[in-house]
């Protein structure tokens, strides 16, 4: 606590000052009538900016934008009823894709709560299986515990989002304020148990034919750097998941890229035959092992997470080690025997030969008018310090299998809840957290439309985000399965009706680019690409196109369909 | 012993304020775990609560126990085999 002259101040003002100090700059919401006093008192704050989506799920997501490019806790803001309920699916994305936020959301008044009033839904119960925590403050004086509280349990341990549900009579309650809490960070996770850290050790030094599994906990961890000297050090190949993509740049002589449901055929052959996996962050999610009972049938596990119920929840791990993964590394690294010793000459070999027979097919990587074409062409005007986020579907697909991602941070993405829409409203809040950067969003025509009124905050807030469209006129990973797994039956899955997009953007105030109607692509992109402020690509992609390999959901990773 | 039928009893010390209850119900509950039996005192000046559950043994209990204990509000988990007397001596209640 530090001690400052009394003052009086509303539950209102003392929430907006909460935030102040603990270092907030930017939030996003919708303001309504039981968080007015709040957006009354946030009106009169020098340091916060409030950026003013246009549905609570922009919102949501592009606090989660910019939670994922810096790694810091971000806020966002709704009204009570139709507010709360229209955020919680960035609220659940979050809670699965471990991204720190805070909500902040307005309730009716206290006397009001449980009368079906208006604008009244129980945000308490519907958001408790969907965040790490929640909160209803009960009066203003309990604000100044909760908040900083909310801080240190998003970005704490395994980061998630908190709701802190604020009914309007708290808001506006006066209290003097004598005392503030000191501004809360994360609380340091127990360091590793060292016998541990000896066995895992033991075991990688012994084994012939070992494999490193990165997941998202290795960005979140900030320690992409330690997972690639570790794989550098011992030789390891290395495969990510989806969420983990950049955490190795992809194209690194060790790195095997994304493993699981869309995953090179080496990629995932390479695992069937591997005597030891070494997880790191990652949680044996169902996309990226396929049938869990074939999953690396051969290996010993080494799990290494700070969330100790991610151990021995799909898979037993031989060794589980509880910690934050930077640390954990860290102190594995001087144990592992350099390959120069210990070269495993069969192993990387084998690897090679794998590579060599079964890599990644990219048909038309040299042609912008095909998919993987258009994405190295994106890639081709852009450098590393680029964002590339993406929306849900065949487009996310094809751009984690194949662009370049080179640095943590870099690949925004919904893996865990997969949601649609995802894309524009995250990579808008990732370019005002980081204005210096071009932000890139793949998208389909699906996924654009279910968020598309994102694109007036973008216009209005000049968020540089480039949105690359890349239109099949179809909901294409549905109309693939249908025709992969349902006898061809599409259904519900192809537009009979597909909008201008162009002119749908221009409407906003959008810069277009129609690359169909370009006879150089390549060059239409650069510049579309280098001109600051929000543009909309337009591509036509012909439907038929398939994201592969597939492994059918349920079946082992070593069945792929295609090559 | 019948694996199927055979119970844990699991110790609980927890904030006491309005909402604990959902928390942990609701990680039993949104798994199709059934909890068999429920039982929830404050001790002490009140601001912790105990609650005693009684669950079947399930392969999955050790991961519900996990979860359990990264609830914000759950102190403390401990878990007791089926001969714990604390819903026994609860049984004349039920009749
Ligand atoms: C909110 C939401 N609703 C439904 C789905 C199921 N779904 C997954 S991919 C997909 C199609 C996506 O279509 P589009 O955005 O056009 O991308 P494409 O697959 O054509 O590249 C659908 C409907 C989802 N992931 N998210």
């Amino acid at each position: 606590m530090s001690s400052t002259s009394p003052e009086t101040l509303t539950g209102a003002q003392i929430a907006v000052r909460l935030l102040e100090r603990q270092g907030i700059r930017r939030v996003a919401g919708i303001p309504g009538g039981a968080i007015l006093p709040f957006y009354d008192a946030l009106s009169q704050s020098a340091q916060i900016e409030h950026v003013l989506a246009r549905h609570e799920q922009g919102a949501g997501f592009m606090a989660q934008g910019m939670a994922r490019v810096s790694g810091e806790v971000a806020v966002c803001i709704a009204t009570s009823g139709p507010g709360v309920a229209n955020l919680l699916t960035a609220i659940a994305d979050a809670k699965l894709d471990s991204i720190p936020l805070v909500a902040i959301t307005g309730q009716v008044a206290k006397s009001l709560i449980g009368t079906d009033a208006f604008q009244e839904v129980d945000t308490y119960g519907l958001t408790i299986p969907i965040t790490k925590h929640n909160f209803l403050v009960g009066s203003a004086a309990e604000l100044l515990e909760v908040i900083p509280r909310a801080f240190r349990l998003a970005a704490s341990g395994r980061p998630g989002p908190v709701v802190v549900d604020i009914p309007k009579d708290v808001q506006n309650e006066r209290i003097a304020v004598t005392e503030w809490p000191v501004p809360s960070g994360p609380v340091p996770t127990p360091a590793p148990e060292r016998k541990l850290i000896d066995e895992a050790a033991a075991m990688i030094n012994a084994a012939q034919r070992p494999m490193l599994y990165l997941g998202g906990g290795v960005v979140h961890s900030g320690a992409a750097f330690q997972a690639v000297e570790l794989a550098e050090k011992a030789a390891l190949p290395t495969v990510m998941t989806l969420m983990a993509l950049g955490a190795m740049p992809v194209d690194h002589d060790l790195s095997l890229g994304m493993l699981g449901m869309h995953g090179a055929r080496c990629t995932n052959l390479a695992l069937e035959e591997c005597d030891l996996l070494i997880a790191v962050g990652a949680r044996f999610d169902d996309r990226a092992t396929g049938k869990v009972s074939a999953f690396c049938p051969q290996a010993k596990i080494i799990h290494i997470d700070i969330d100790p119920s991610e151990l021995d929840k799909i898979k037993t791990a031989h060794l589980g080690i509880r910690g934050d993964v930077q640390a954990v590394l860290s102190e594995l690294l001087p144990q592992v025997e350099p390959s120069e010793d210990h070269p495993r000459a069969d192993w990387q070999a084998r690897i090679a030969e794998l590579k060599s027979s079964f890599p990644m097919q990219m048909p038309g990587i040299d042609d912008p008018r095909t998919p993987y074409g258009l994405i190295r062409a994106v890639a081709d005007c852009l450098d590393d310090d680029a964002i590339i986020a993406t929306d849900v579907g065949q487009h996310q697909m094809w751009v984690a299998q194949s662009y370049p991602l080179r640095r943590p941070r870099q690949w925004l993405t919904s893996g865990g809840l997969g949601t649609m829409g995802f894309g524009v409203p995250t990579a808008i809040g990732a370019a005002l957290a980081a204005p210096e950067r071009t932000v890139v969003c793949f998208s389909g025509d699906g996924s654009l439309l279910m968020n598309i009124q994102e694109f007036a905050t973008a216009a209005e807030e000049g968020a540089n985000v480039k949105v690359v469209l890349m239109n099949n006129a179809s909901l294409g990973l549905v109309f693939q399965q249908q025709n992969l797994f349902y006898g061809q039956r599409a259904f519900s899955s192809k537009f009979k009706g597909v909008p201008d997009f162009l002119k749908v953007a221009e409407g906003f105030g959008w810069q277009t680019l129609d690359l169909d109607a370009t006879a150089d692509p390549a060059a239409a992109l650069k510049s579309a690409l280098t001109t600051r402020g929000p543009t909309l690509i337009h591509a036509s992609i012909d439907r038929h196109q398939q994201v592969l390999p597939m492994v059918a959901p349920g079946a082992a990773n070593k069945d792929m369909i295609g090559d | 012993m019948n694996n199927a039928h055979s119970k844990a009893v699991l110790e609980l010390n927890v904030n006491n304020h309005p909402g604990v209850m959902s928390h942990v119900a609701g990680l039993f509950a949104r798994r199709a775990f059934n909890v068999e039996g429920i039982v929830c005192l404050p001790v002490g000046d009140g601001r912790t609560s105990r609650i005693w559950l009684s669950v079947n043994e399930d392969v999955r209990l050790e991961q519900m126990i996990r979860q359990l204990e990264k609830l914000e509000d759950v102190l403390s988990v401990r878990r007791h085999g089926p001969a714990h007397a604390v819903f026994e001596r609860l049984a004349e209640f039920f009749c």
